[in-house]
């Protein structure tokens, strides 16, 4: 009897513990909560998958996060927005090249009652009214894609946000939705990309106040993660996500994701520059 | 999960994203508190019953334990398993046994700290009698578990409360990948941060539910268990 419980308990942990099977076509994609919140990938990942049998398991993380998940090897992709970022994951070779999938742009949110009065200014002047006014502004704080435009942005426009941040500059360290959630809530500014801001639910009293300014360009890009750095990264399956994205097909499916007849992503794979 | 929906539409709809997200809550938390029990009833009865320099210590830091916070067990069991990590080569990060193990490790103390404490208190009762019959030490323990068989229910239920409750640990090792190693947790973290707020309320209902309908089964076996042995 007590034989028969040990065993039946042994069996249960071998089954825990033995490697999973490399039996399933599948690859991990290393993303962003922006790709995920807005649910584009809800939306091109059953088209990748009825054409190709490959199940793409997406992990949504701020951009640094899904670089350093990348460089430990625990994914097979990465698809994020923070050029600067992955072009310096590219040097340090983690990844094996680079491709533009992508754009959209970023929004300045917020109350739409707009106190500091901002709406339809270029983004220069409105953060420097914020600043001025010292009005309550959410940063993500988690060295994510958006995370990092911002700092340019505040840096673009001659504003050193370490100086000038006070208690009215909260850094929450949260994702997107996260973010928005708590401007709701704090009658507060925030930079979003467009595309977690149009699938957004609990948009309450805010607003875009802030849009269409070149500065506020988003590029998205995607990479194979080295597998001369990790051997056991899956470089064909990747490889054929990635030729997926950036081919006619995969393209389109970018393009025709819309809520409420709006274009959240625009693809632009192969444009130069990007 | 289809957008706009309201969490009844899923329950009553018959929602197989949602079955499917409950179906493998109840797996990894089930697993876990089945895993964690192998080690911890054995561990936590031999406790009871051993007097060693020391164990004062070793009963404080298990008590201690019971609070890990779900994160560091996360990260802990983040870098073990990382293909960077000691573990890597098993490649089971961000798959349902990574986080069968994360929360395993994170109620075995639970399972470990309360089966001390009863067998312990049961042990009062049938010290005379075990000790003049010399039974040895493993039967001791085999006896004393099987004896308190009942009230370890109780312990075993608070441990499958805490894995089923927990989203750090789920959230860290698993990776929330949608129909993959998506809980209920951390599908109500993320319809948080999607900002649809009655669903991801709905959900956590549903979980709730789910919990007291575990605990109204384990209850209902408890009370037939103790009719039968009279």
């Amino acid at each position: 009897m007590i034989s028969r419980r040990v065993l039946l308990g042994l069996a249960f942990v071998a089954a825990i513990a033995t490697p999973a099977l490399a039996q399933d076509k599948s690859i991990v994609v290393a993303s962003t909560t922006s790709t995920q919140d807005s649910g584009l990938f809800s939306h091109i990942l059953p088209i990748f998958k009825a054409k190709t049998g490959i199940d793409v398991k997406v992990i949504a993380q701020g951009t640094g996060q899904a670089l350093d998940t990348a460089r430990r090897g625990d994914a097979d992709v990465v698809f994020v927005h923070a050029k600067a970022q992955e072009e310096k994951f590219l040097a340090e070779g983690f990844g094996v090249k680079r491709f533009p999938v992508m754009f959209n742009d970023f929004v300045l949110i917020g109350p739409a009652s707009d106190p500091v009065g901002i709406k339809g200014l270029d983004i220069e002047t409105a953060l420097k009214a914020i600043v001025a006014t010292q009005a309550v502004f959410i940063s993500r704080g988690d060295r994510s894609g958006t995370h990092a435009a911002e700092l340019a942005l505040w840096k673009d426009c001659g504003i050193d946000i370490e100086q000038a941040k006070g208690p009215w500059y909260k850094s929450i360290g949260q994702g997107m939705g996260a973010a928005l959630n708590t401007a709701g809530a704090a009658n507060a500014y925030v930079l979003s990309d467009r595309g977690t801001w149009l699938s957004f639910k609990n948009k309450g009293d805010l607003a875009i106040l802030v849009e269409g300014d070149k500065r506020l360009f988003n590029q998205y890009g995607v990479m194979l993660v080295n597998p001369a750095k990790h051997p056991h990264v899956k470089a064909d399956l990747g490889q054929q996500f990635i030729n997926w994205l950036v081919s006619p097909e995969g393209q389109k499916a970018i393009a025709d994701y819309k809520i409420d007849g709006k274009q959240l992503f625009f693809p632009n794979a192969g444009a130069p520059g990007a | 999960m289809p957008d706009g929906t309201s969490a009844l539409q899923l329950v009553f709809g018959g929602d197989p994203a949602l079955y499917a997200i409950v179906a493998l809550s109840l797996y990894v938390s089930v697993c876990a508190v089945i895993l964690a029990a192998l080690v911890a009833l054995p561990f936590g009865a031999s406790l009871a019953l051993t007097r060693f320099p020391g164990r004062a210590f070793v009963v404080v830091v298990l008590n201690a334990f019971m609070g890990l916070p779900p994160v560091v067990v996360g990260l802990s069991v983040y870098l073990l398993l990382s293909r960077s990590g000691p573990l890597g080569f098993l490649g089971v990060l961000f798959t349902p046994r990574a986080m069968i193990i994360a929360q395993a490790l994170l109620v075995m103390p639970i399972i470990a700290a309360l089966t001390c404490q009863t067998v312990e208190d049961l042990w009062l009762e049938y010290r005379d009698e075990l000790t003049a019959l010399r039974v040895t030490p493993a039967r001791r323990v085999a006896t004393l578990l099987w004896d308190a068989r009942f009230s370890l229910v109780t312990t075993l239920l608070a441990g499958f409360g805490r894995a089923a409750a927990e989203v750090g640990t789920v959230m860290i090792v698993g990776g929330n990948i949608d129909g993959f190693t998506r809980t209920m947790t951390t599908a109500i973290a993320l319809e948080t941060s999607k900002g649809d707020l009655p669903l991801a309320m709905g959900l956590g209902l549903v979980l709730i539910a789910l919990i007291i309908v575990v605990n109204a089964l384990a209850w209902g076996a408890r009370r037939i268990g103790e009719i039968r042995a009279g």
